[in-house]
């Protein structure tokens, strides 16, 4: 009747990594049949970037000068990136609201992975953002955007771009298991984005900032990758953005992670 | 000596200035179901929380199924099978998506969760709306198929955290009837809950617990016992001469003395018998004081819960309502 006390530790590294990516599997499908269920939520994560596609292609670009002189090419990489990582900031309210209708109880109370909840949902997560950035892609090419990279480098860049959005689910993660509650976590999801995202690279030239604002936007993590995305679709040789930008990437994945884990266990 | 499946000794937990339990020790012994009763606030969900491996006490020491709580809770989250308040099933997954999803995280293999599955949605009745999404479903069904989420893993131990809370009446005795079902199939159960109709339904013995303390534990009819082997009421004509009565009935009384002002009603507890209701009528009539209706019954939990906390189950301004009552007549006797 009773199991053997040693069934637990007895379990092999081995029988244990892959229960864990039996859990994930498991979440990761849970969340994505939340996303089919709730096509409203798609559309919705897709309208918004196109609209900063049209207002700067639009109303504000034929006054901002950019090197080259092409504003559509300068615009997009911007655009991806900032919605790679509108679409990791969902995470946090994707989470806080399992937290709030109970199931991470459920969750947390059954023998499964520790981790599997939260690498299930970024991973879901992960899927929608490829989707709407594919979307995006094509909104781009409709308004004159084209790829001047090799197709190495121009691949490269659109996996920079989802996997930077990937790093900063993470960070979400951590941020709506600290908050609690999903109003909350649309608020705190989007504070620290909106000062990355503007004073960055996007949408226009660091060089006509003022020096203070400079400083910041040279070295912040968004301005870095929407370089080394640019420098990668746009065809110029790859600076050193392209190294930065993923020890951005690696370095938000090494922190992250293990907070987001930690702030799982001790909800 | 019967095996303990459930072990609590002095199980402590604050949350910063809140003391939620203060020293809680209990036992439920296999095949056996253990109701700990207690009002809002008293501390039951902290320590359903800990013995689920939610939460981690500050002190004392639980084991569920042999496991400690702390060192081994990985083991007992496979033992266990926990519903209600806090548990919940995903809305928009089907009822049986859901079960399949819980049969996957306990490690089952495909077929076993499928099959797991259908089984508890025949068990629960829910076979017909179990390829429908949860949000379609009525509160019943949803607590119907939470309680059955928490049997996917064919648990040794099951923890219902107030499985019953906020259902209309029809439903709660629906309810019911599937706990019973369990109870009879030898499932060893704690349950917590508000309602005392509800622990004296469905438990074999019952812990009353009140500011993060076990108050009184035993059966039903041990508690029952302990108030004095019956209640006297006695409706006054007066509501102004209610305190007067009182004075006089506590002569008679052996447990505490109750009032209620909008049903002119004093409440004794008693050895019973006729000679009571003789002698509270006498006093009564030599005092002056009208009485509209008198007579003696067999206590019950709500008496209990009364005497040992000076406050109702019920809810919060029930609660204070009577906490005021129960401190004066306290500071009288």
């Amino acid at each position: 009747m009773v199991a053997p006390k040693s069934t637990h530790s007895s379990l092999s590294l081995g029988q244990r990594v892959s229960l864990g990516v039996s859990d994930i599997v498991g979440i990761t499908y849970r969340n994505l049949i939340h996303m089919v269920r709730t096509p409203q939520l798609l559309v919705f994560s897709g309208i918004q970037p196109i609209m900063f596609v049209l207002l700067f292609r639009y109303v504000f670009g034929g006054a901002i000068v950019t090197p080259g002189g092409n504003y559509v090419d300068y615009l997009l990489p911007g655009i991806f990136i900032q919605t790679s990582l509108f679409g990791g900031a969902s995470t946090a309210v994707g989470l806080s609201e399992d937290l709030k209708g109970g199931i991470i109880d459920r969750f947390r109370a059954l023998p499964m992975s520790r981790s599997a909840v939260l690498a299930g949902r970024t991973i879901a997560d992960l899927a929608r953002n490829i989707l709407v950035v594919v979307l995006m892609l094509l909104v781009g090419f409709l308004v004159g955007f084209r790829f001047h990279g090799s197709a190495a480098h121009n691949i490269a860049g659109m996996v920079l771009v989802v996997a930077f959005g990937y790093a900063f689910s993470w960070v979400f993660a951590a941020v709506g298991l600290m908050v609690k509650d999903p109003e909350t976590a649309q608020i705190a999801g989007f504070l620290p984005i909106f000062p990355l995202v503007f004073a960055s690279s996007a949408f226009v030239p660091v060089k006509t900032m003022p020096i203070w604002l400079q400083d910041f936007a040279n070295v912040q993590p968004v301005s870095v990758t929407i370089d080394a995305v640019r420098d990668l679709v746009t065809g110029v040789p790859v600076g050193s953005w392209l190294w930065q930008s993923g020890l951005w990437t690696l370095g938000i994945l090494v922190v992250f992670i293990p907070l987001a884990v930690y702030r799982y266990r001790n909800i | 000596m019967t095996e303990a499946v459930i072990e609590v000794d002095g199980i402590e937990k604050s949350f910063k200035t809140n003391r939620a339990l203060a020293g809680v020790s209990l036992r439920v012994e296999r095949a056996t179901v253990l109701g700990l009763l207690g009002p809002n606030g008293a501390g039951k969900t902290t320590l359903v929380r800990i013995l689920s491996t939610l939460l981690k006490p500050d002190a004392g020491r639980a084991t569920v199924a042999g496991y400690d709580v702390v060192e081994d809770a990985e083991a007992i989250r496979s033992v266990i099978g926990l519903a209600g308040q806090y548990a919940a099933v995903d809305e928009l997954l089907t009822g049986r998506e859901n079960l399949e999803l819980v049969g996957r995280l306990y490690h089952l293999s495909r077929i076993e969760r499928r099959n797991r599955a259908e089984e508890v949605l025949e068990r629960f009745s829910l076979t017909n709306a179990g390829d429908r999404p949860v949000k379609t479903y009525s509160g019943g069904m949803r607590r119907r198929l939470d309680l059955g989420a928490s049997l996917v893993g064919r648990p040794e131990v099951l923890i219902l955290d107030e499985p019953t809370t906020g259902l209309d009446p029809r439903t709660r005795i629906e309810l019911w009837q599937y706990i019973e079902a369990l109870v009879r199939d030898g499932t060893t159960l704690l349950l917590t809950t508000q309602y005392l109709e509800e622990a004296d339904r469905l438990a074999h013995r019952i812990a009353v617990i009140d500011g993060g303390r076990v108050i009184a534990e035993g059966t039903g009819d041990e508690l029952k016992t302990q108030l004095g082997g019956a209640v006297l009421e006695v409706v006054v004509a007066d509501s102004s001469k209610l305190e007067d009565a009182a004075r006089w009935l506590e002569r008679l009384g052996e447990g505490r003395i109750r009032l209620d002002e909008t049903r002119r009603l004093v409440t004794v507890g008693t050895e019973g018998g006729a000679r009571v209701v003789v002698e509270a009528g006498q006093l009564l009539v030599e005092a002056g004081i009208e009485i509209d209706d008198i007579g003696v019954r067999r206590p019950s939990l709500d008496d209990v819960f009364l005497s040992l906390t000076g406050h109702a189950a019920g809810d919060g301004s029930e609660t204070e309502e009577n906490r005021k009552q129960g401190g004066t007549r306290h500071g009288r006797a």
